[in-house]
């Protein structure tokens, strides 16, 4: 085969396409070893190495994204219920204050009622006492005032202390009696 | 056959060229002369160097794409992702299911990146030549597809594979004096040569193709006078058009080779055939 291919190359005769020289097979037959080793050992392995990691990765994060929103919705719903709590806590408090004001009001309200009563029976004590001190200051001013006027008629008859004394006493029995 | 082909081809080139003096590309295209190790079967031409860059590109690009694999792919990265990714899932997977995806993908992606980097230096300036367009590579990556697609079947099915392979079901038996040799022809002979036939004659056309624009570019624009050199101009143009055309030929057949690989493992795994 060789020999012949030989001949050929050296008669510079027309060369059948269709029949491979020697040189040909075996430099093709070593190109195409080169490649195969080198898909088969060297790309393919590394290309599939990294779509493993890359499937992986992506399902690794689906399932860390999926999580998240899991604890993400866990928390809201902690908020939510924390959030109704607080509501129903404020409201309580604020129902508490409202009735610790106004029984707060009410105990006030009567204790300025009290304060009013207890002011204004004082003053009444108080009118009533002036009133009594003014009432007898009052008799004996009268009785001087009425006895000086009537010795100014009458003259100085009544000067007579005993004497005036008396009708003035009388008078104001009189007077006493008068009033009843 | 097909050099002679070519070579009427390339008659009616020179003949529409309208002169003397121009020489179209010949079959001798695809035997440049030896560089290194010559008279050797490690002799090395211009078309094994090519081969060897497309290697060198493959070990670059995959080499650098993932030496540094991130979860999360920069673009570079994406690149070479997207890449293995076509062959994972629009053949390998694609066909063949997830499992058995995995045990084939080695093989389904060296096919592709071979066929394909080997294609691609046929137009990549300076080197210019496929490195598939010699029947070299196509013949081992379809020998190796016959191979590859018979031990699935064989691992799968025993020896059972050959009699389901030869003897479909559901066929009456008298029929099988016909259909026995038809199955086995087109399975176990036709479906290698195919394989190898179908890319080979693309990459040699192509570059065929080429080489005729281009060489009636330069033969018009150098060797004529006057309105002549227009028409260099329309052949640069076909040649431009045609260089874009083979990056999709490249595509294509890479495509094409390893779907082929792939869905010939898939009828050899199937429980019926």
């Amino acid at each position: 085969m060789v020999t012949s291919t030989l001949i050929l190359a050296a008669e510079e005769e027309t060369h059948n396409p269709l029949i491979p020289a020697v040189p040909d097979l075996v430099w093709g037959t070593v190109c195409f070893v080169i490649v195969f080793v080198f898909f088969w050992k060297f790309v393919l392995p590394r290309l599939q190495k990294m779509l493993d990691d890359r499937s992986a990765e992506i399902e690794g994060s689906i399932e860390a994204a999926q999580k998240q929103q899991a604890e993400a919705s866990e928390a809201l719903e902690h908020y939510a219920e924390q959030l109704a709590e607080a509501r129903q806590e404020a409201a309580k408090i604020r129902e508490t204050a409202r009735n610790e004001g106004q029984q707060i009001l009410v105990e006030l309200k009567a204790q300025a009622q009290a304060e009013a009563e207890r002011i204004s029976q004082n003053a009444q004590v108080q009118i009533a006492a002036d009133r009594k001190a003014a009432f007898s200051e009052l008799k004996s001013e009268i009785g001087i005032l009425a006895l000086d006027l009537a010795s100014s008629i009458v003259g100085d008859s009544l000067a007579d202390d005993k004497r005036s004394q008396a009708v003035v006493e009388r008078f104001l029995a009189d007077l006493d009696g008068a009033s009843k | 056959m097909v050099s002679e082909l070519v070579s009427l081809a390339l008659g009616v080139g020179v003949s529409e060229a309208g002169s003397g003096g121009f020489e179209g590309p010949t079959v001798n295209e695809f035997y440049p002369d030896a560089l290194f190790f010559i008279g050797t079967p490690f002799e090395i031409n211009r078309i094994m160097l090519a081969r060897f860059v497309a290697v060198a590109l493959i070990l670059l690009i995959f080499g650098f794409g993932v030496r540094r694999l991130k979860v999360v792919p920069g673009r570079g990265q994406n690149i070479v992702e997207m890449a293995v990714q076509f062959v994972r899932v629009y053949m390998a997977e694609d066909l063949l299911g997830k499992v058995d995806a995995k045990r084939f993908m080695p093989l389904l992606t060296s096919i592709f990146f071979t066929v394909f980097f080997m294609n691609i230096t046929g137009i990549i300036p300076g080197i210019n030549i496929a490195g598939t367009s010699l029947m070299g590579v196509p013949l081992l990556l379809g020998l190796l597809a016959w191979v590859m697609f018979i031990y699935a079947g064989i691992k799968k099915h025993g020896g059972h594979f050959f009699f389901k392979a030869l003897f479909p079901p559901g066929v009456p038996k008298l029929l099988y004096i016909l259909i026995t040799p038809i199955e086995f022809i087109s399975t176990f002979i036709f479906r290698p040569i195919t394989l190898a036939l179908r890319l080979l004659m693309n990459m040699f056309v192509g570059h065929i193709l080429l080489v005729l624009c281009f060489t009636a570019t330069s033969f018009f624009l150098l060797n004529t006078d006057g309105l002549w050199k227009l028409i260099g101009a329309g052949t640069f143009a076909f040649g431009l058009i045609f260089t874009l055309f083979e990056i999709l030929v490249s595509v294509l057949q890479a495509y094409i080779f390893t779907l082929l690989t792939a869905s010939y493992i898939q009828m050899s795994l199937a429980e019926e055939h």
